[in-house]
């Protein structure tokens, strides 16, 4: 089981409030990512879940029982840090043991769940060496092995994977969100790279300064963007968003027009090409529109245009409405 | 530019540097050679630094005249003790200071450091009467005590230094992983910080073994280490410089034996943290 319930909790540093109220429910087997800017309050809202830090007020219910006041090691959860923070001198057997050997149980059980945690994450033929001589990769494995040998209510992830190197990055997402498909407990998950958050998430939490914004499924988020500011954090490239006249002509304060919206060739915008991008499978471009500012455009395959190119635009797809408090219309 | 270093330029720093080291270094070499010679030539004037009549003899008497090793193995009882028990009290206040400040922990460490600066014959007498009424004057346990509270500002001082330098987020995970208090301490924070610890260690058993302040006042017979030893040859005949010198390298000559063999560890935990 792995049911968490947040309430109003909130928590200040001093008369910084970095999380002003929160209230929040992660369902059991959930695979929760919170996901926002730098110094949005996710990290804090985890370490708060995880006990690492104290609650200001509000209450937070593991299973059904308040867990506030509970210490770190008594609320059943496991964490994989960004560090890793594996022990640096201990074996990769040992660290992975840890957690057993502090719950007390007997050497015969731990080898059995070392070595099962082992192959699951491939790292039967690294138990004898530390930390030091293993790759970045393997680290994070000893870490996230380190998690699963307890059965734990639920898995914290902070920021992951934001030590490894992209190609890595993509391999050891797909590992955790297979490491979700398996185990089927509750997964709370740290990023600000929202590709992570849209391919693994079950559900997103949108954080903006300590408050939620939206939570939603991914692709909820993709097309129902609740208010501005998740309709400019979610999606790359970024949503281009309209004020002023334009938006007026669709009785809105702004609008918002994803890139992979826009179509090249003919319509009712002009401007010069600034920036173009080709990746092969797309190109992205940035176009100075007369009027409307810079102008994100996302188009299939290879996009004849070049930087300095006077070229034509058009909206193609749905067009997001907002009024004047950036809400939704 | 990197400063070119010419062969005269090397030349030029070894000789100072080796100058540097005999300096430091000529007391202890002038005691040792002091040591073998006879008291005649000991208080030779001009002094000389060598002597035609060599003798091991000082040696041969300081041991006969007095129970060298019981003041030996007191010197061990109480440097190693104060340092042992000034670490139990020091790595948990350490951990303290270095994991979960206060706002007061830099007052706090700044003022524990200025105890240091306190001249220690301004307390002589209290702590005289204090040992004497709780009947701990002249007692191992009572210098233990003493020179553990002396050294314990420099001890909390050196692990804090290295504690800062553990990430906390192993704490962390240690305390994720279902780790207590105590546990967090003895299985992640010590081994992980026994670089540091060892060298703590090192240099206050050299700092307690080298004292001479307390454990001369403290003390009259039964508790007496090397230092006492050391003065026990000054007084009341009059000064035997030989004597004197063969009882002093005698009482330096195993600590020294010790650092010689642990500089390396030495100079890395004085070291540690400066430059990562």
């Amino acid at each position: 089981m792995g049911k968490i319930q947040l309430r109003q909790v909130r928590k200040s540093f001093g008369d910084v409030h970095v999380i002003p109220g929160i209230d929040l429910d992660i369902e059991d087997g959930e695979f929760v990512v919170f996901v926002g800017p730098s110094g949005c309050g996710k990290s804090t809202l985890l370490r708060l879940i995880a006990g690492l830090e104290d609650t200001s007020a509000g209450t937070i219910d593991i299973d059904g029982k308040d867990a506030t006041s509970l210490p770190p090691a008594k609320r059943g959860l496991a964490m994989v840090f960004q560090s890793y923070a594996l022990y640096p001198h201990m074996t990769v057997r040992k660290n992975i043991s840890f957690p057993l050997k502090m719950a007390g149980m007997s050497e015969e059980e731990q080898a059995k769940r070392v070595e099962r945690a082992a192959s699951v994450l491939n790292l039967t033929s690294y138990l004898d060496r530390r930390p030091g001589q293993l790759s970045g990769g393997q680290r994070q494995r000893v870490a996230i092995g380190r998690a699963i040998v307890r059965e734990p209510a639920a898995f914290l992830f902070d920021e992951p994977l934001s030590n490894l190197d992209a190609a890595l990055r993509v391999g050891m997402r797909q590992e955790i969100s297979e490491l979700h498909q398996t185990l089927k407990t509750t997964m709370i998950y740290v990023t600000h790279d929202q590709v992570e958050a849209m391919t693994m998430a079950d559900k997103i939490v949108v954080l903006n300064a300590g408050n939620i914004e939206q939570v939603g499924s991914p692709l909820d988020l993709y097309h129902n963007p609740k208010n501005v500011f998740v309709a400019g954090f979610i999606g790359s490239p970024k949503m281009n968003l309209i004020q002023g006249a334009e938006a007026a002509k669709h009785n809105a304060h702004t609008i918002g027009i994803r890139p992979e919206h826009i179509t090249v060739g003919d319509g009712p915008w002009e401007g010069v090409v600034g920036l173009s991008e080709h990746l092969g499978s797309d190109s992205f471009i940035k176009v100075d529109v007369t009027g409307l500012g810079i102008i994100n455009v996302r188009g299939p395959g290879e996009l004849n245009v070049h930087h300095g190119d006077r070229i034509k635009l058009a909206p193609a797809g749905k067009i997001h409405r907002f009024d004047a408090q950036g809400l939704a219309i | 530019m990197a400063r070119a270093a010419t062969p005269q330029r090397k030349l030029l720093m070894t000789i100072a540097a080796w100058s540097v080291a005999l300096i430091i270094f000529f007391p202890v070499l002038w005691m040792i050679l002091t040591s073998f010679k006879t008291e005649v030539s000991a208080v030779a004037s001009p002094p000389q630094l060598f002597t035609a009549d060599w003798t091991l003899e000082n040696y041969a008497d300081v041991w006969n005249r007095s129970d060298y090793p019981r003041f030996f193995w007191n010197s061990v009882v109480i440097s190693v003790g104060s340092t042992l028990l000034g670490l139990v009290i020091a790595i948990p206040s350490a951990w303290a200071m270095a994991f979960v400040p206060g706002n007061k922990t830099k007052d706090l460490l700044m003022w524990m450091l200025s105890t240091k600066m306190m001249p220690a014959v301004a307390v002589m007498i209290p702590i005289y009467l204090l040992f004497q009424k709780l009947g701990i004057f002249d007692t191992k346990i009572g210098l233990i005590l003493a020179l553990m509270l002396m050294n314990l500002p420099i001890i909390i001082w050196m692990l804090y230094t290295y504690f800062k330098e553990i990430p906390g987020e192993i704490l962390e995970a240690a305390r994720m992983d279902g780790a207590g208090l105590m546990s967090e301490i003895i299985y992640v924070l010590t081994p992980m910080a026994i670089p540091g610890i060892a060298s703590t260690m090192l240099l206050n058993v050299i700092l307690a073994w080298n004292e001479a302040f307390w454990t001369i006042t403290l003390t009259t017979t039964k508790a007496a280490p090397l230092s006492a030893f050391i003065a026990s040859f000054s007084a009341p005949q009059g000064l035997f410089y030989a004597k004197l010198s063969a009882a002093s390298a005698m009482a330096i000559m195993p600590i020294l034996i010790m650092g010689w063999f642990s500089q390396k560890q030495l100079v890395r935990g004085l070291t540690f943290g400066a430059v990562k």
